[in-house]
This record gives structure tokens, C-alpha cells and sequence, in this order.
């Protein structure tokens, strides 16, 4: 039990982050693409696209290789701040936000694409500034189409395995989330002790993706 | 074309490619230090009796217990340590009478080649300056008990908890030094070999047990004289010989 517990904490401190950090990239950069007209966009959105596609272990190979001890960046980074990103939860955290960043890109460009460019216009015309109008027109008109897609992505963060593993390793308590404590339960033959991990995941998941789906544009949240 | 004359086209093209499907199938499960090893035995096996082709499937000993107690169809066991066999032999997966011991083996603490620290004993692992060591999860990986075994003779099983990266296989602690993500890690003497460029030999552990490697072949295979034909390969001189150039020792 307890470890499970461990385990659970682990996944929604790492599972927290990486949605914060998706949130804030996916959202800025699906307005920038769904208003700014240039050259090339289209390509830039599919290589935007792409951690969604590639298979999560080529991801993680990545990440190892740029943030890796032996890697510029990852030596800068242990130069300069003393972070080493490799199995520690925030190297997790990375290779979640990764792997989720399309989630909230796209649902972000889809959702700020859908609000009426009229009412923004209504806005200039009475003299907001862009930032206002930003938050104060824009994003509560598509903040539905936005949690949607975080949403998702939280229940994909949470379920991260694959570069999550290559990155972070599994230390328990401090990088062996609960996708990555069923494997490791299912290899030792500790079954009692995976069907419990993948019990509380179903029912974190489930529940989220009931959430996500009450959240959707277009749908009514209440029948009556 | 006519409708019939395509059917009786593609009906006899199915029966062309099942024609072909006329060799023998093993499947070899085997710890991961014997990937190396393996795959020559595997190929000068082939070579050998071309009706058979060897399927081979790498992994820790733990783990491909649990692949086989759940079901999955292995011909031949070689596992890094006697316990995991025993718990084959307890699971009824294997014969007691069809084990036997085809390697020795050391093990070895390794450090980054450019590591600038000198370490000599087991002690040296609580130095400050060592911060992460690579040791396989002991509750599947062979390699990891035998490194509980030493660590807990030498009273520092417990001091190397917050140091420890649990690896799911002895091949990944290799890679972890190797790509000198960990300071140090625990790994066989024939790992060590395989990447004598990136790693190199601190010491080896002092171990009160042996580590013997069985192999046997499975209580389910339906290829059992295929199955003991390829393990008298495995004990024979020519098998033997293979394993001894990857630095393997003598049952």
C-alpha cells in the first residue's frame, strides 16, 4: 500500500509539472499559430505535432542524448546550476511535457482558431490593449477547448513510460512512477502488487477523461 | 483476369508461403549477459543444422520467468543465477532433472573510462564523491541479488540505498556507466568486455557464493529433442568455446 501510495504522489507531482510546463508553451504558441499568418506554418505545426507521434522510447533516446551527462547542454547545465536532469522527477517531468505538448498545442490553435475574430476586433475598435483583450476576450472564450486538451494531456503525462524509463530511470520515491512500478511489479512476479497500481491508475484516468469529455466545445455540459 | 482464375491465384499463393514454413522454431530465452554469446552459438547452430531457426530473446532472468509462467511459448531457459531456475522448477515450468550448469561468472564494479576516481573495495562506494551507482532490481535481476549478497557481507546495503539506480537488466547499468550517467555500477566481468572502450574495471566484488549459470529446456516446448540437441551445443566444445572468447568461465 504504501508504495502504491508513493508511487501516485510521485506520478501527480510529475504529472503537475509537465502539464504546467505544456500549458504554458502549448497555449502560446497555439495562438501564435492560430493568428500569425507566415511562410512555412503548416510545417512548423507538423513538427509541433511529431512528440505526439514518434514512439516514446525514440523520444526518451533523444532526451538522454541532449541532456545526458555527457551532452553540451546537460554539461552546461551541471556547470553552471549544479541540476543534473537524469534520473531525478524533474528530468520526468521533461520527458512528460515533451510527450504531451502536442495535446495542448493542438487543442489550444483548434480552440483560439473557433473564437469569432469579430469580438476581438469589437475590443480594438474600443481601445483594449492586446494583452487585455488576450485575457480578457480570447482565452475565456476558448478556455473550454484549452482544459479539454490539458486534460488529455495530464492523463498522458500520468501514463508516460517509455522516455520516462530512459530519462528518469526508476527510483523509488523519487522517479518510479506508477506506470513504471507495474512493469517493474509485473517483472518481479508481484502481481498482487501490480493489479493494485493499475487499479488506482484506470481510476485516476477514467475519471479524467470523464472531465475532459464534460469540457469539450460544442457540448452542453447539462442535458435537461 | 476472371474472378475464379484470381482466387485460385491467391489460393495458391497462401499455400506456396505456408509450404516455405517447413523448419523447426526454437525460441532460447537467456539472460542478458549472454546476448554476445548467444547470437554466435545461435548462428553457428544454424549453420549447422540449417532446418532449425533460433529465436532468441534477451532479458532479465526475473522477467522472462514472468513471460514464461505467463504463458509464452520457450523451448530453452538459460538464466544468470540457480534461484530464478529454482523458482522455474517450483513454477513447474522446468524439470528438475533437465537443469544444468553451463558457465561461471565474476562480478565486477565499473566506472566511466575518463573517471577520475580510484576505487579499490567495496568501502570506496561511501565516498562523498560517488553519488549514483547502477545496481539491477534484486527482486528480477540476477545481477542485482548478487550485488545485495556482497554489499550486505560488507555492511553497506543499507548507506548505498540513496545512491542506488535501479536498472532493469545488467545491460542497462552497463549502458548508465557507459554513457557515464552513474558513477559506478555493478555489472559481470563479460559485461565489462563487451565495452572496454567506454568502461573500465574498478575491482572485482569479493562474493561468497558462485554464480552459475543454468540453462534448461521448458516443460511446455514442443520441440524437445530440437530443444536438447541445441543445450548439447551449448555444453559442447564448440559452445564452449564461444562463451570462454566472451570472457565466460568454466561450469
Amino acid at each position: 500500500m504504501d508504495a502504491t501510495w508513493t508511487a501516485l504522489l510521485l506520478s501527480l507531482k510529475v504529472a503537475g509539472s509537465a502539464t504546467a510546463i505544456s500549458l504554458v508553451t502549448g497555449v502560446a504558441l497555439g495562438f501564435l499559430l492560430a493568428r500569425a499568418r507566415f511562410p512555412g506554418r503548416e510545417l512548423l505545426d507538423t513538427v509541433m505535432t511529431l512528440p505526439m507521434v514518434l514512439p516514446p522510447t525514440v523520444l526518451g533516446y533523444y532526451l538522454l542524448v541532449l541532456l545526458g551527462s555527457r551532452s553540451g547542454f546537460g554539461r552546461w547545465l551541471s556547470e553552471t546550476f549544479g541540476i543534473r536532469l537524469i534520473f531525478t522527477w524533474q528530468g520526468a517531468a521533461i520527458a512528460a511535457a515533451v510527450v504531451t505538448f502536442p495535446l495542448v498545442f493542438k487543442s489550444a490553435r483548434a480552440a483560439f482558431e473557433t473564437v469569432d475574430a469579430q469580438l476581438e476586433q469589437a475590443a480594438r475598435v474600443l481601445g483594449t490593449s492586446e494583452l487585455a483583450i488576450f485575457f480578457r476576450v480570447t482565452l475565456p472564450l476558448a478556455w473550454r477547448g484549452i482544459m479539454a486538451g490539458v486534460l488529455l494531456a495530464f492523463a498522458r503525462a500520468l501514463g508516460e513510460f517509455g522516455a520516462t524509463l530512459m530519462v528518469a530511470g526508476s527510483i523509488p520515491g523519487k522517479t518510479q512512477t506508477l506506470s513504471v512500478a507495474v512493469y517493474e511489479a509485473v517483472q518481479a512476479g508481484q502481481d498482487e502488487l501490480a493489479n493494485m497500481l493499475v487499479l488506482v491508475t484506470s481510476a485516476v484516468c477514467i475519471v479524467l477523461l470523464l472531465s475532459a469529455g464534460r469540457l469539450a466545445p460544442g457540448r452542453i455540459a447539462h442535458q435537461s | 483476369m476472371s474472378i475464379v482464375s484470381r482466387q485460385l491465384l491467391v489460393s495458391l499463393g497462401f499455400m506456396a508461403l505456408s509450404c516455405s514454413v517447413a523448419a523447426a522454431e526454437l525460441t532460447v530465452s537467456a539472460a542478458a549477459s549472454l546476448t554476445n554469446a548467444f547470437k554466435d552459438i545461435a548462428q553457428q547452430y544454424e549453420a549447422r543444422y540449417p532446418q532449425t531457426k533460433v529465436l532468441l530473446n534477451f532479458g532479465a532472468s526475473g522477467a522472462l520467468l514472468q513471460q514464461m509462467a505467463k504463458g509464452a511459448p520457450v523451448d530453452v531457459f538459460a538464466s544468470a543465477d540457480q534461484e530464478t531456475m529454482d523458482r522455474a522448477v517450483k513454477e513447474k515450468l522446468v524439470a528438475s532433472g533437465d537443469r544444468r550448469d553451463f558457465v561461471r561468472n565474476s562480478l565486477v564494479l565499473i566506472v566511466p573510462t575518463d573517471s577520475k576516481r580510484t576505487m579499490t573495495k567495496l568501502e570506496d562506494l561511501n565516498r562523498p564523491d560517488v553519488q549514483k551507482v547502477a545496481i539491477g532490481v534484486p527482486a528480477s535481476v540476477p545481477v542485482g541479488r548478487y550485488t545485495q549478497q556482497a554489499l550486505e557481507a560488507a555492511n553497506l546495503w543499507t548507506a548505498m540505498q540513496p545512491k542506488t539506480v535501479n536498472t532493469q537488466n545488467v545491460r542497462q547499468s552497463l549502458d548508465y556507466v557507459a554513457r557515464g550517467e552513474v558513477d559506478a555500477g555493478f555489472v559481470y566481468g563479460t559485461d565489462a568486455a563487451v565495452m572496454k572502450d567506454k568502461v573500465r574495471v574498478a575491482f572485482t566484488v569479493p562474493l561468497k557464493a558462485v554464480i552459475s549459470y543454468p540453462i534448461a529446456k521448458t516443460a511446455s516446448t514442443a520441440n524437445a529433442q530440437e530443444a536438447a540437441r541445441f543445450i548439447d551445443y551449448v555444453m559442447s566444445a564448440d559452445g564452449q568455446a564461444v562463451l570462454a572468447r566472451y570472457g565466460f568461465l568454466k561450469p
